[in-house]
């Protein structure tokens, strides 16, 4: 009997700045190696039943990160997390691991929103000013690969948060996560008019439909 | 003040968000070996003078860095170039040239060892080394400088980068590494000065100390002779080998982003038998040792749990000619068919039986069928002694189309020597034949990759003594071909002849080349290998400010009594066996594999005590008494000719 798996880890450290596609591969190995009987389609060019939420850029980092997977046979979660755990590489690790209906539709089209953390390398002093400016604008309207669109529209959230342990000053947001509506965090710092590279940002949670 | 790691940690924190593919500069992947800096001796650092893309795909250096973090007294880091949005980055930041397990300086390391298998990576050398803060100049080196070492295909001449590197391992690097870590050790320990350091270094067998050697000229700009300027170096220098291949590495480093082989690499054996007379590897790298088909299949079953990689690479000169290799892959396939593992197999003979070999590797059928005639006429292959009939080959592609392949691509050289424009033509007419032969097959689907290399006469081979083709040459013969090869199922590839000028330059330099090096690195060439940063121009003039005509090296028939600037690095092949391969290349007669009856090359009597060592061993030279000529599909099977060259 086939099994599907959710698959909850962090993505930090090495993995930080490594991408969707080789993120994908990265699991697909770290299968290989626990040799759990990983379900591939068939046909001339075999492809591992894997699916990952939705794709975190290059340079954050992550503790809600989601991958479906198929297995060939039922086994026991225990027994699939401890095979998996011996062989995950550095930078990934497993939050939690549960079993998910064969039928519960694509974990891509359950995604609605995510929530960033934002911590600045810098002092920000007028952080809440140009926070507040974001929050208070009706539209913000901007450009992204040549396509108009409305950042405000996807802002669902956004505040100050205290200092993290190394006193950054820090912020929290919610964006929406849909397919074609994604918000993304270094469009809103640019918005703010700061660079992403002075920040570190972290992703905190995806938020799904219940369904 | 050099900057520590957790400095260059904290430049690097905003740095990466804006390069293009971070992870070429962060380490930390599966397997990655991580030492205790400050409790280990030695501080290894080995350098692939290219990106981390092409690096991370290189065999030498896995095996290098494997064998070194096995001791105890020593530690291995990687370091790669930096692409250019990064070097720049560097450069602003003053952040040196570091290593990707620690983030170490280079220039901290002990010992820092380049890998240089191919020509291109000179200048990258140079940067590397600019990069690190490292002086370029072995001369200007003090005591508190690394040692720089360097080693891989390019050391059989090494000249031409004869002033930055400290000393050349020339051969096979497993056993001598460990020779020049305990010696740097040894010298280390007794504080004594940098030369005596290099002096106890050109001690080892294989290792090669530029500086303990004067090179004389003559007038005309030949080499008239190289003489020692230390007891303790030796002249020649021998090729380091392994009398029996120990078992290949397997705990291979996994990338987290793709590289150019996406592939665990096991050598299934070393050398070649074939005697290509234009082949530089066949020639230096005999004799032939093969792994045993258990040793393979258990380096394939480790490195497949350590690394969970989808497709194994079985690496050699010559696939076919590996006395094992049905029985080889019958295994694979009956282990793993159905695991959704990949098998590369490359290098085949063009016979149907290597047919039969990819298609019981059933997953791999990905990808186009390769095969490489090299020459298109019989004349030419008698030449270049890879003797192969017209028949042969397309039955092979026939045998290739109906078994599912849609692609064969077929790789040849143009540039050999003798070669006319007919002989160029004839690439086209075999070409179109190939491919009718699979319109008859498969019809429209059949296709046809063409790719045309230009010959470079390599050191070390029968053709040493020749001359290249001009670029105008090049030219010719390549508009030939592109006009003849215009069809929608041919895609034709070919070389940059401007590229093959350099290459040729580089490998058969002499030790006035390096300041050519230095000037085009100061001229701003890097990344040569790279189309997009071919820079011709800095070459050039480079040659201008050195005061050196280019076609010295290039378009120049040699004398046979010519010194080469190459001479004093042996392989074992003797330059009279090289010289009798030329002559029966003019005479158009073939060498049959030396596997059937010894040839004489040079290679027995100078590892007679490794062979007599190891009996019964892996070796694939036949059991010679006396070393006896043969010569085959020759009418004068005796007769050297005896007209000299040039």
């Amino acid at each position: 009997m086939t099994m599907r798996i959710r698959i909850t880890f962090s993505k930090a450290g090495p993995m930080q700045y490594v991408g969707h596609l080789d993120l994908h591969r990265s699991w697909e190995r770290t299968f290989r190696r626990s040799c759990l009987p990983l379900e591939y389609s068939q046909g001339f060019h075999p492809q591992p039943h894997l699916n990952l939420a939705c794709a975190l850029p290059v340079g954050f980092t992550s503790q809600c990160e989601l991958l479906d997977a198929w297995l060939e046979q039922d086994m026991s979660l225990i027994e699939v997390r401890e095979a998996l755990q011996s062989t995950l590489p550095p930078g990934l690790e497993i939050l939690n691991l549960e079993n998910i209906d064969l039928h519960a539709p694509a974990l891509q089209t359950q995604v609605l929103s995510a929530v960033y953390s934002i911590h600045f390398l810098d002092d920000v002093p007028d952080l809440s000013d140009r926070l507040q400016r974001i929050i208070s604008a009706e539209h913000l309207h901007r450009l992204r690969r040549n396509k108009p669109y409305d950042l405000r529209l996807l802002i669902e959230q956004a505040c100050l948060v205290p200092p993290d342990v190394a006193g950054r000053s820090s912020m929290r947001v919610q964006l929406a996560a849909r397919d074609g509506a994604t918000g993304r965090p270094e469009e809103l710092l640019a918005e703010m008019g700061l660079k992403f590279q002075d920040s570190h940002v972290h992703r905190e949670a995806l938020k799904l439909s219940r369904n | 003040m050099v900057l520590n790691p957790a400095e260059i940690n904290s430049k690097l924190e905003r740095i990466l968000p804006t390069v293009q593919k971070p992870a070429r500069y962060v380490g930390g992947e599966l397997n990655q070996v991580v030492k205790d800096w400050a409790t280990i001796e030695t501080h290894v650092a080995l350098v692939f003078p290219d990106i981390y893309d092409i690096g991370m795909s290189n065999l030498g250096l896995a095996i290098l860095y494997e064998l070194i973090n096995d001791r105890p007294d020593a530690l291995a880091e990687r370091v790669y170039n930096p692409w250019i949005d990064m070097e720049a980055e560097l450069r602003q930041a003053c952040i040196p040239l570091y290593s990707l397990e620690t983030r170490h300086p280079v220039s901290t390391f002990d010992i820092v060892g380049f890998t240089l298998p191919y020509e291109t990576l000179y200048t990258n050398m140079l940067n590397a080394l600019d990069l690190a803060g490292i002086p370029l100049l072995s001369s200007d080196r003090q005591e508190t400088d690394p040692l720089i070492i360097a080693g891989g295909q390019t050391a059989y001449n090494p000249e031409p980068v004869y002033k930055f590197v400290d000393a050349f391992v020339i051969g096979e690097g497993e056993q001598v590494i460990q020779e020049v870590i305990d010696t740097y050790q040894g010298w280390k320990r007794s504080s004594s000065p940098r030369q005596q350091l290099l002096s106890s270094l050109a001690s080892i067998s294989g290792v090669y100390v530029p500086s303990l050697y004067q090179v004389y000229y003559h007038q005309d700009g030949t080499v008239e002779r190289l003489a020692k300027l230390d007891e303790q170096a030796s002249y020649p220098v021998l090729k380091r080998i392994l009398p029996v291949l120990p078992p290949p590495p397997t705990r291979f480093i996994v990338p987290n982003i793709e590289t150019v082989h996406n592939r665990i690499p096991i050598e299934i054996m070393r050398g070649c038998t074939r005697g290509c007379r234009f082949c530089h590897a066949g020639m230096v790298s005999r004799p032939v040792r093969e792994r045993s088909v258990s040793a393979i299949l258990e380096a394939i079953d480790q490195a497949l749990k350590f690394t969970g990689i989808e497709e194994i690479g079985l690496l050699s000169l010559s696939s076919s000619d590996y006395t094992h290799i049905s029985e080889l892959v019958q295994a694979i396939t009956d282990k793993y068919c159905g695991k959704n593992l990949s098998i590369s197999l490359p290098s085949l003979r063009i016979e149907s039986f290597s047919v039969d070999l990819m298609d019981s590797l059933r997953d791999s059928r990905h990808g186009g069928f390769t095969l490489a005639p090299e020459a298109a006429t019989e004349h030419m292959r008698n030449i270049i002694n890879k003797p192969l009939s017209t028949e042969q080959l397309l039955e092979t592609a026939h045998q290739i189309y109906a078994r599912g392949w849609t692609t064969i691509k077929l790789y040849f050289m143009i540039g050999h020597p003798e070669e006319t424009l007919d002989d160029v033509s004839a690439i086209v007419d075999l070409c179109k034949l190939v491919l009718a032969e699979g319109h008859k097959t498969i019809g429209h689907r059949a296709k046809l990759n063409i790719g045309v290399s230009t010959f470079i006469p390599k050191p070390h081979t029968p053709f040493q003594w020749i001359a290249c083709d001009t670029v105008e040459k090049i030219q010719a013969k390549q508009t030939l071909l592109k006009q003849g090869l215009r069809h929608k199922d041919i895609k034709l590839t070919w070389t940059n002849p401007e590229v093959t000028m350099l290459e040729a330059w580089l490998s058969r330099g002499d030790r006035r080349m390096a300041d050519v090096v230095y000037q085009a690195w100061i001229n701003g060439a890097r990344f040569d290998a790279w189309q997009e940063q071919f820079n011709f121009t800095a070459w050039t003039k480079a040659f201008e400010s050195a005061q050196l005509d280019p076609s010295f090296y290039t378009h120049r028939p040699r004398n046979q009594d010519e010194v080469f600037p190459w001479d004093h690095i042996s392989t074992g092949v003797r330059k009279k066996f090289l010289f009798q391969e030329l002559q029966l290349s003019q005479a158009s007669l073939t060498r049959m594999d030396c596997r059937k009856q010894c040839i004489a090359c040079g290679i027995l009597p100078t590892y007679a005590n490794h062979r007599r060592d190891h009996p019964g061993s892996s070796w694939m030279c036949p059991e010679v008494k006396s070393p006896t000529r043969n010569i085959s599909a020759g009418t004068s099977a005796d007769i050297i000719p005896s007209s000299g060259v040039g």
